[in-house]
């Protein structure tokens, strides 16, 4: 690939989550030239491994199928996928980027069938499912990835698994012989939208979570309460199978926590209000949900949707946080132990499933980045330098629509660089 | 009536924490998450854990705590401290609190943990070395002469061992060793103190 394709008046948007595509679109939809690069196979980031959007409990497919077809109505945008900045050099409207491409040993002539996935035999852990399910080496990442071309992965390259997926498609779309590439881009600004992933929750040393099979993130939970996920949408507890009706939430499972994550991580108390829902849609009167928690954080209109689940009968609030979790080895319950700090009585209760409301932590933390860019206390960007702007949970932990949002002005900030880039060049 | 006469509510106790123990300063960081409760080994066996003795002095229940066992119970295992999401210093606040409450009179007579502190202490301060004999001897005698022959006929045994192993000499108890130079030991602890009552507002 050339670097023609960019010039100084090019956007490059780091990362092509729900924040990324935002700030992408919202520039190329302005008429100015954006490259969108995503280190993973599929655009959709986090967003997509979600089952339902709080407070509305829509599905993200809806909005993410939206950006999508914006993304492919509109030319100004060029993608690149499993592609990862290695370094950026220069100044305010005349940056070079370097970017290494990853080989994906399948190109554009992909159809999606899905032959080379039924021809091959090795499976690899599902990251899109956090790991909790496998899926064949040969891969689509999930339903709605973008764009819809599977993806090979390296350990079969080299191997008969590799000759038989390229022997099973039929337009010759596997290329075996890939290489990971390196470009360089001329590009004027760039929006860094590197988002977030969960706080390693077998941190928490306390709870078990790398000890209790039974102990799960909220992630997990996610997925599991999910059609599309590893149980079918059936919550199961990992250790027996078996149905799990009595959920235990944790909320601040890593954050505001001087030990882990200091800041506040704005989602998780919502996320676990949602899931209580999730409880009761599958087992109806029969479902019992507690939420274990320092303080509710459902800020402004969230709200009404935390007085709705208060009012629910099958969820119960304990004002608490967990001082421990012991796994049952007989019964395979978690009993959650702590005192409740109204009355500050001991308990040492038994659940069937512990859910680890863990905390978002940012993406580029222990990544080396330009010097540019000031990180605060908790990772996240505080500013990005002159012609760089943060977007998203890179900037702070936020929800998907605070996220858009703060994505849509960082987009601006960067129009605005380019729109000021070109005028000294006509001048 | 002094300052620190007892009262059982005092809106300011907070402050006088702040001013007057060790670490009292953190007591105001504390969000009554309920880690430190429900991590404590002790948990079930005082009245008050430290997450509830914090909200008492911000609620100014100064009587209560200071003559409550409960920091007298801290075992210092740390649980608490290395798993505070605030990091605050519990096990030190603790021993803080029993330390004021002892210099103001007002811990609970008899309690086990204070009483053999002080013996301790007391000895240790006459020589700059503690004597295991007298110590002992006052431990058992603590609760009256007749417990105290008790004490030492129950210990008979493991004394002697102690005196074969070298362990503890009989010699001791006509006044036994201590560091060489007495008056800069005693200079030294004169000092300490006066530094120690101006920082707990004891100073005349
Ligand atoms: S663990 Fe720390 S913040 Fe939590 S109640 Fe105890 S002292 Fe307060
Ligand atoms: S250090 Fe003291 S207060 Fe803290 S947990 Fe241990 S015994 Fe309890």
């Amino acid at each position: 690939m050339s670097a023609s394709i960019a010039t100084s008046q090019t956007i490059l948007v780091v990362g092509g989550g729900i924040s990324g595509m935002t700030a992408a679109l919202e520039a190329a939809e302005c008429g100015k030239q954006v490259i969108l690069a995503e280190k993973l196979p599929t655009l959709g980031g986090r967003t997509a491994q979600l089952y339902r959007y709080f407070p509305k409990m829509c599905h993200p497919t809806c909005g993410l199928e939206i950006n999508l077809r914006r993304l492919k109505g509109n030319r100004n945008v060029r993608v690149l996928t499993m592609a990862e900045v290695s370094a950026i050099s220069g100044t305010r409207g005349d940056y070079t980027a370097t970017l290494k491409i990853a080989p994906r040993y399948v190109n554009e002539k992909c159809t999606g069938c899905g032959d080379c996935s039924k021809a091959v035999s090795a499976e690899i852990p599902n990251p899109y499912n956090y790991g909790l399910d496998k899926m064949k080496a040969a891969y689509l990442p999930h339903g709605m990835a973008y764009p819809q071309r599977y993806v090979l992965d390296p350990a079969i390259v080299g191997t008969p698994d590799g000759e038989a997926a390229k022997a099973a498609c039929k337009v010759g779309a596997i290329d075996l012989g890939m290489r990971e590439e390196t470009i360089e881009l001329k590009v004027g600004a760039v929006v860094w939208a590197t988002g977030w992933k969960p706080y390693d929750a077998a941190k928490i040393q306390p709870y078990g979570y790398d000890r209790f099979a039974n102990v799960i993130t909220s992630v997990e939970f996610e997925r599991m309460c999910d059609p599309h996920g590893p149980t079918g949408g059936k919550i199961l507890r990992p250790s027996d199978g078996k149905e799990a009706k009595n959920v235990a939430f944790i909320q601040c499972a890593g954050s505001r926590d001087e030990n882990h994550l200091r800041h506040c991580s704005r989602i998780c108390c919502m996320a676990s209000l949602k899931q209580t829902q999730y409880v009761r849609e599958a087992w109806g009167d029969d479902a019992k949900s507690t939420i274990y928690y320092i303080d509710i954080r459902a800020i402004d209109r969230f709200e009404d949707f935390y007085r709705m689940v208060q009012r629910d009968a099958t969820v119960s609030f304990i004002k608490s946080k967990v001082a421990k979790i012991v796994q049952d080895e007989k019964t395979g319950d978690v009993v959650l132990h702590g005192v409740n700090t109204e009355g500050y009585q001991r308990y040492a209760t038994p659940h069937d499933l512990a859910v680890l409301a863990v905390g978002m932590e940012p993406s580029i933390k222990g990544v080396k980045l330009p010097d540019d860019i000031v990180l605060d206390s908790s990772g996240f960007i505080e500013t990005a330098g002159d012609g760089m702007f943060s977007a998203g949970c890179a900037t702070n932990a936020l929800d998907v629509n605070r996220a858009v949002q703060n994505a849509t002005a960082a987009s601006l900030r960067a129009i605005q660089v380019i729109n000021k880039t070109a005028n000294v060049e006509a001048a | 009536m002094s300052e620190h006469a007892v009262a059982p509510y005092r809106n300011d106790f907070l402050r006088e924490v702040e001013k007057n123990v060790e670490e009292g300063h953190w007591v105001k960081m504390c969000m009554q998450c309920g880690v430190c409760a429900g991590s404590c080994p002790l948990g079930n066996a005082w009245a008050h854990p430290p997450q509830e003795i914090f909200m008492m002095i911000r609620a100014g229940k100064r009587e209560e705590v200071l003559t409550s066992d409960s920091m007298w119970m801290c075992t210092s295992c740390y649980n608490c401290i290395v798993r505070c999401p605030r990091q605050l210093p519990i096990t030190h606040i603790m021993h803080g609190l029993a330390n004021y409450a002892h210099r103001l009179g007002l811990a609970p007579k008899g309690q086990p943990t204070q009483a053999t502190a002080t013996l301790f202490w007391n000895n240790l301060i006459k020589k700059g070395r503690v004597n295991e004999l007298t110590f002992s001897l006052a431990l058992y005698f603590k609760d009256g002469f007749v417990q105290g022959i008790k004490n030492a006929l129950g210990m008979q045994s493991i004394g002697l061992g102690l005196m074969k192993a070298k362990r503890l000499n009989p010699m001791e108890i006509l006044g036994g060793h201590g560091v060489k130079d007495q008056s800069g030991l005693q200079a030294m602890i004169a000092k300490a103190r006066e530094i120690e009552d101006r920082k707990k507002g004891f100073s005349k």
